[in-house]
Formats: C-alpha cells, sequence, structure tokens
C-alpha cells in the first residue's frame, strides 16, 4: 500500500467554489484506483474547498483530502502524523489485525465488535421476511424485489470479490414474536423492553425455514408488522428511551425491525387495511444491519475528520479495502491452523492414507498462501485476497476430506484391548 | 445523588438500578456464544433399552423447548421405540410412569437413525469429515462461537461406551475427536452430559480446553434405572436422566440458574450411583455459566442505532403502479364432502342376490346333521 502526496494541487478555477465531493470525484480519474491504494492531498490551510472546522475530508472512493497544518515546528512531521491517522482510519491498525484473528487471542481480551461479524465464508445466504401475524387486519405488500435489486444488490456486488451471495425473501402469516409486548399507558403504545428482546428471534426462527438448504452461513432480516390490537410497537433501549430506528440485530444471525402500519379511526377502517411497504426506510435499516454484520463499523475518527457517506452503493471503497485487509489476514491464519492441524494428525497416525487429490488441494493451499503473503508484503491488496481465498478453499477441501477420518486407521488404542485388560 | 433523587422519585428505581446491574453481570459473564448446537445421541438398540431412547428424546424436548431449534440439533436414534412392534401404545415415547409425560411429541426431528448411528457416523458429525452428499440437518455446522451440548446414553463401561450392541467408542477416540474440533475452532464451549454405566470414565481422557463434563456414575459404579411402567413392561427412563429431566422442566429461557446447581442433581441417595463432573478444563467459573448457555439458545442482541443513507431517487427503479384489485369475489372451497346429502338422504334399497356359496353349503351341512341324527324317514315329509 503506497501513499503519494501531491503537494498544493491546483484546482481550475470556476465562478463557483468546487465542494468537497465535486473535487472527489473530478480527481478520480487522476488517482491510482486498485484495491488497497490510498491517495492523499494536502491543500492549503486558508483553502476554501473544507469547511471551516473540517481538517481532513474522506471521500466516497479511495481519496482523502487534507490540510497543510499550520503552526511552528516542523512542517512535514506534523503533515506526516496527520497522514498516518487518515491511513490508520482508512486502511487498518494493529486492533483490526488482531481482531481478525481473534480465535486465537484469549477470549477476555476482546470486545463485542469482534464477536458481531461473520466469519469469513466463502459465500453467505441472506433471506428477507415479512411477518405479518395478523392477516386479517393488515394486508402487507412490499416490493422486496425492486427493493434488493435497488439497493442490497449493489451493496452485494460490490462485495462480490469477498463471496457468494444469494438473497431470497419470504412472507410468514401468523408468525408471532415470542414476547407479549406491555402496554406504556404514557405514551399510549406497546413497548418492547431490551430485557426481552434476547427471546424474541427464538420462537421465529424455527419457522424461517431458510437454513435448511444452505450450508453457507445465514443472515436473516425480518421486518414484523405487529398486530393491530398491538399497536404501535416500539422497542425500547437499556435506559427505556424509544429507539429511532425501531429495530434491533443479532450478533452472526441477521436483525429484526418492527414496521408500524398507521390505523385510520376504528368505525372507518375497512379490514384488512392494505399496507405499502416503504422499502426505503426499511432498507436504510437493513444495510446498516448488513454493514455491522459483516464487521464494516464506524471508525472512531477525531474530531475534524468529515466523512463522506457511501450512498446507495452502502460502501465505500476504502471500507471495502478494510474489510479486505482483515480478511485476508484472516485467511491466511486460518490456513496455516488448518494446515498444522492437519500435520499433527498425520504425525499421530503413522498408517493414514493421503489420497492423491488430498495431497494436490495440500500442495495448493500451501502455495497459495505463500502467495498471498508475499503480495501483502509489496501490498498488493487484490491479489492478495484472492491467493488466500484459494487456500483456504483448498485446505477446507483437504483437512475436511472424509477419508481422513482417524477412526479407519485402527488408532493404536484400540489395536491392543486383550493386552491392557489383562495388564490391569 | 440527584440520578438517584430522581430515579426514587419516578418509583421506576428498582428496574432501572435491576438493568444497571443486569448490565454489569452481563459484562463479567458472557461467555461470548452467538449460537447452540447440541448432538444428543442413544446408542442402544432392542426394545428392553426403551430408556435410553426416552433419555435422549427428554433432553431433546427440554433443549428445545428452551429454545434450540431443529436446524441445529442431530438427534441420533438407534433404534425405534415410538413404532416398535412391541409398544402398547405407538408413536409414543414415555418418560413418567402411568404414561404422564410423552416425550415423543408431535415434532420429533431424528437425524440419523436406526443402523446409521455409528461410531464412524458419531465422530464424523462431530469431526465434519462428512461426505459432500450429506443432507444439512444431518452436519454439524457450528463454528467458534457455538455453545454445543454433546448427550450420549446408552451402555458403557470403563473407557468405553457401546454402539448397536456391536462396536465401541474408547475415551480416547471421542478425546481425540474433541481435539480436532478444537484445532479447527468448530466450538467456543462444549458441555459432555453422558449417562451409562461407569460413565466418569468417558471423560477421563479430555485434554482440549472449554470442556465441562458430567457423568451419571463413577468408574465401577453402575447407573441405575428408574422405574418400570407395568402397562409398558420396561423401566421407562435412568435415573440421572431423570433427575435431569425435572430438573430441567423448572427452566425457562429467562433464568439464571447455573450449573453448580446442575451438578448437585441426583445425589448419591436418590440416584444409588455418585454423578461426577469435570470442570478443569473450563476456562470460567461453573457458578458463572448459565444453564441456558448451553441448553437454550438465548441470543445477544444490541440495538440497531445507526442507519444507511440512500437516495430513492438515483435508484433506476420503475416505480410499478399497484393494480387495483377488482373486488373478486371471495375465493371458497368447491364442496370436497357434500355432508348436508349424506345425512338427509334415504337409505338406499339394496338389490336381492341369491345366496352366496358360503351360505348354501352351511344350509346343507345343517341339514345333512339334521338328517343323520335323527333319521332319513323324516326326508319324505320335507319332499
Amino acid at each position: 500500500m503506497g501513499y503519494r502526496l501531491p503537494c498544493g494541487v491546483r484546482f481550475p478555477t470556476t465562478l463557483t467554489p468546487f465542494s468537497s465531493p465535486e473535487a472527489d470525484a473530478a480527481l478520480l480519474p487522476l488517482q491510482e484506483d486498485s484495491l488497497g491504494a490510498l491517495t492523499v492531498y494536502v491543500i492549503p490551510e486558508t483553502s476554501p474547498l473544507l469547511p471551516q472546522g473540517v481538517g481532513v475530508y474522506v471521500g466516497k472512493h479511495r481519496s482523502a483530502v487534507m490540510r497543510c497544518p499550520q503552526g511552528p515546528g516542523d512542517v512535514l512531521a506534523a503533515v506526516s502524523a496527520r497522514v498516518q491517522q487518515i491511513v490508520q482510519a482508512m486502511s487498518f491498525t494493529t486492533d483490526s489485525i488482531t481482531a481478525a484473528l481473534s480465535d486465537r487471542v484469549p477470549m477476555d481480551q476482546l470486545g463485542t465488535d469482534t464477536r458481531r461479524p461473520f466469519k469469513s465464508s466463502l459465500g453467505y445466504e441472506i433471506t428477507f421476511s415479512l411477518l405479518n401475524p395478523d392477516p386479517k387486519s393488515h394486508d402487507v405488500h412490499w416490493d422486496i424485489e425492486a427493493a434488493v435489486s435497488g439497493y442490497v444488490q449493489p451493496f452485494l456486488d460490490k462485495l462480490g470479490s469477498v463471496a457468494n451471495f444469494s438473497v431470497d425473501s419470504q412472507i410468514l402469516y401468523y408468525a408471532v414474536l415470542g414476547v407479549s409486548p406491555r402496554f406504556d399507558k404514557a405514551s399510549s403504545s406497546f413497548i418492547l423492553s431490551a430485557l426481552s428482546l434476547p427471546h424474541v428471534i427464538n420462537p421465529v426462527e424455527a419457522r424461517l425455514g431458510s437454513s435448511a438448504t444452505s450450508l453457507y452461513p445465514v443472515l436473516n432480516f425480518l421486518l414484523y408488522v405487529p398486530e393491530r390490537i398491538h399497536s404501535p410497537l416500539y422497542i425500547q433501549d437499556k435506559d427505556g428511551a424509544a429507539v429511532g430506528t425501531n429495530a434491533f440485530h443479532s450478533p452472526r444471525w441477521g436483525g429484526i425491525m418492527v414496521y408500524n402500519v398507521d390505523h385510520p379511526a376504528p368505525d372507518k377502517a375497512l379490514l384488512p387495511l392494505r399496507v405499502d411497504v416503504d422499502m426505503v426506510r426499511v432498507m436504510e435499516v437493513f444495510l446498516a444491519q448488513l454493514r455491522l454484520l459483516f464487521g464494516i463499523s464506524q471508525v472512531p475518527l477525531p474530531e475534524e475528520f468529515l466523512l463522506e457517506s457511501p450512498g446507495n452503493k452502502g460502501l465505500t471503497d476504502w471500507e471495502l479495502d478494510r474489510l479486505l485487509w482483515t480478511r485476508t489476514v484472516e485467511n491466511i491464519a486460518t490456513v496455516s491452523t488448518t494446515l498444522t492441524s492437519l500435520a499433527q494428525l498425520l504425525d499421530k497416525i503413522g498408517n493414514i492414507v493421503i489420497k492423491d487429490d488430498v495431497a494436490s488441494e495440500v500442495y495448493h493451499a500451501v502455495a497459495s498462501a505463500q502467495t498471498a503473503m508475499l503480495e501483502l508484503a509489496s501490498g498488493h491488496l487484490g491479489s492478495a485476497f484472492q491467493a488466500s481465498k484459494e487456500a483456504v478453499i483448498s485446505s477446507e477441501r483437504a483437512f475436511f476430506d472424509p477419508s481422513l477420518l482417524h477412526l479407519l486407521y485402527f488408532p493404536d488404542d484400540q489395536k491392543f484391548p486383550a493386552r491392557d485388560s489383562l495388564s490391569v | 445523588l440527584l440520578f438517584s433523587c430522581l430515579v426514587f422519585l419516578k418509583g421506576v428505581g428498582t428496574v432501572e438500578r435491576k438493568n444497571l446491574s443486569e448490565d454489569q453481570a452481563e459484562q463479567f459473564f458472557r461467555s461470548g456464544h452467538t449460537n447452540n448446537w447440541a448432538v444428543l445421541v442413544c446408542t442402544s438398540r432392542f426394545w428392553f433399552n426403551y430408556r435410553h431412547v426416552a433419555n435422549t428424546l427428554s433432553v431433546y424436548r427440554s433443549v428445545k423447548r428452551l429454545g434450540i431449534p431443529d436446524s441445529h440439533i442431530v438427534l441420533m436414534l438407534a433404534d425405534d421405540m415410538a413404532c416398535n412392534p412391541r409398544n402398547p401404545k405407538p408413536a409414543t415415547v414415555f418418560s413418567h410412569k402411568n404414561m404422564e409425560l410423552n416425550v415423543y411429541g408431535d415434532d420429533v426431528e431424528v437425524d440419523y437413525r436406526s443402523y446409521e448411528v455409528t461410531v464412524e457416523n458419531f465422530l464424523r458429525v462431530l469431526t465434519g469429515r462428512i461426505p459432500p452428499s450429506t443432507p444439512r440437518s444431518k452436519r454439524l455446522l457450528s463454528d467458534d462461537r457455538s455453545n454445543i451440548l454433546i448427550y450420549m446414553t446408552g451402555h458403557g463401561g470403563n473407557g468405553f461406551l457401546k454402539f448397536q450392541d456391536s462396536e465401541e467408542i474408547t475415551n480416547v477416540e471421542l478425546a481425540d475427536a474433541f481435539e480436532q474440533m478444537w484445532q479447527k475452532r468448530r466450538y467456543n464451549e462444549l458441555l459432555f452430559i453422558i449417562d451409562t454405566c461407569q460413565g466418569a470414565s468417558m471423560y477421563e481422557r479430555f485434554y482440549s480446553p472449554n470442556i465441562m463434563a458430567l457423568a451419571s456414575s463413577q468408574v465401577g459404579e453402575d447407573s441405575l434405572s428408574h422405574q418400570p411402567d407395568l402397562g409398558i413392561g420396561v423401566h421407562l427412563m435412568d435415573r440421572y436422566t431423570f433427575y435431569v429431566l425435572e430438573f430441567l422442566e423448572e427452566i425457562h429461557p429467562a433464568s439464571q440458574t447455573n450449573m453448580n446447581d446442575l451438578f448437585q442433581v441426583c445425589p448419591r441417595s436418590l440416584c444409588v450411583s455418585t454423578p461426577g463432573h469435570r470442570t478443569d478444563l473450563f476456562q470460567r467459573d461453573p457458578q458463572n455459566v448459565l444453564i441456558t448457555d448451553f441448553f437454550g439458545s438465548v441470543r445477544k442482541v444490541e440495538i440497531t442505532t445507526e442507519t444507511v443513507a440512500l437516495d430513492p431517487n438515483l435508484v433506476g427503479l420503475e416505480t410499478r403502479v399497484p393494480n387495483d384489485e377488482m373486488a373478486t369475489e371471495p375465493l371458497k372451497y368447491a364442496e370436497q364432502l357434500p355432508v348436508a346429502q349424506i345425512i338427509h338422504q334415504k337409505p338406499k334399497q339394496k338389490d336381492w342376490h341369491p345366496p352366496g356359496g358360503f351360505i348354501l353349503g352351511l344350509w346343507a351341512l345343517i341339514i345333512m346333521v339334521f338328517f343323520k341324527t335323527y333319521g332319513i324317514k323324516h326326508m319324505k315329509y320335507i319332499f
């Protein structure tokens, strides 16, 4: 990963001043836009390009714009320090690499952030479910296909190099939550407190059904339209405040959002009430949960940083890079432990038979892992990630080959039962 | 101070303080798992081993009740008791005498049945070295954040457990399988429960971290069965699992009961054998391990606080005009069975048929016997 510092780039003067997003877009063709690359532009302290009080602007692609820090002393050192900050925010830090190796680190040193995202896997299945417990009152329609192709698919396409995704959706009728909500007189609405949320998922999970078909990890996103007698339904957090998104998620599982429906006055209501779900609102929440479940969380940044929002793609290029850095490291670590474990197994059982295809998978895994490490060292993120992925595929195939079951090779303890009982 | 005053005045003080302390409790004791799996194995066949199937099914029932779905349970039953020809009450498996509790229920999903329950398949499930054609329901797809409950029951001895009356699994093999699981990080924490004779010998050889083990009896002791049911004719449950089942019936998904209570289940006075447990490989203190960490599936949740800003105008969506469905008549099922007609119809006139061969033969026999007994002279009065 390299960074260039074209200091003092002059922008073409026009009558209207450029804004930072426009500048970002205009500069895009000038950059080396490959995976893992990062371009930092340093502009004069007094430039109007960045708003007041903002020291650094981080764009949607792989570039950042920073003001030359003013002040006495070594300007170059100050610039370098700030560039260091930017680089750490936009690519990786020691902490994020340690988190990628989380299953080899003792448990108490980790926070929830490491347990939330899914482990690196070759594919994921995403299921969107609409739960309608009260079809007599609500006739719910959601245009999920359009929403998926408009909002979710671009996000998944961007992550296409990371894994294969399959998306499906379903509508479940008469699926109730496991918990009865409490009625709160103060707000005349129904409340699900934070303590009862963990028990909501289990009764529904058995009916979701998607995990019966796929070997990949499944992410479930549920949209719950509460029953008429339990409307409106709000989720409260631990402090008793209502949650803005009315949604919650579970690490490594998925998310649930409660969608309240406006009911007209009882005497005018014509049941069932037709409900057209506002997919934009719903997808905003689901995409946020999807990002969290993939480990693309907001990085804590110093105050003067201004982050450009990722827009409809849901993911900025540099966030993708962050993910790829950690995933590559995770993959290489997994390959090394898998192959070490396999070697130990072979040492233990001397007469195990290694088939030719298992042997070739092992060779391929070792070669790919070495390539991945070389590519990482020279900063080529794209090829490093691909090599690490191939290494993982090969090593898993070798390790989990059905012919390697130790039982099949008469372990030592089973060879001499008569002798054992005689010696007792 | 001000906060506590306000809290006191509001009258919701206890709730808020409980929330705070629960929060703190969560910080200290959380186990770090995000999903739960269960592998429940019954290794005996034949009708007189009814109790082993009942043992396994009662653990299955508790685990399902506390939240683990079928997709996360691998249930292996070596024989079919519910539909066994010798079962006087088919489709049931009882755990309490007088047929009080049917643990078979309506939605039992058995993944490995009958002759599929072998040592090889069991080890394949644990280590993941499964042929690619195996369906998903027969796989243990756990990851490094899975807590797994493994329950085994059957006939065992010092260092082995008998499968199907024809093969055995040794404690060394089991320990090696767990080590293979650990090296591939196929579990976060593992709870191993075994209810057989000399059950403690099966966990002696474990050497992988994060394993807690319970057994129904020590080496040299037999695990005894509980009650026979005179109607069914066999012993219904083993003592240890019977008392574990009673203990688990008190647990609900939100309960805070910990493992120390499970260790106290079935003391020697009730069980005759001495249950044992092993916690030296386990990182956390059993006091802090909830029963629901293994038997249930209480998920950690987090509130979603952020959203992604989406701009619907950028999306090239054709706004599909929702079709205003014309008011159609509500659809009805066609009359499958014309009940009204059947009730009110008159009985059908049956056509007369001459008597069949059987009736004729019967009458011929009666007449011959009559004449044999009373003599042929009566014949002339007939004809």
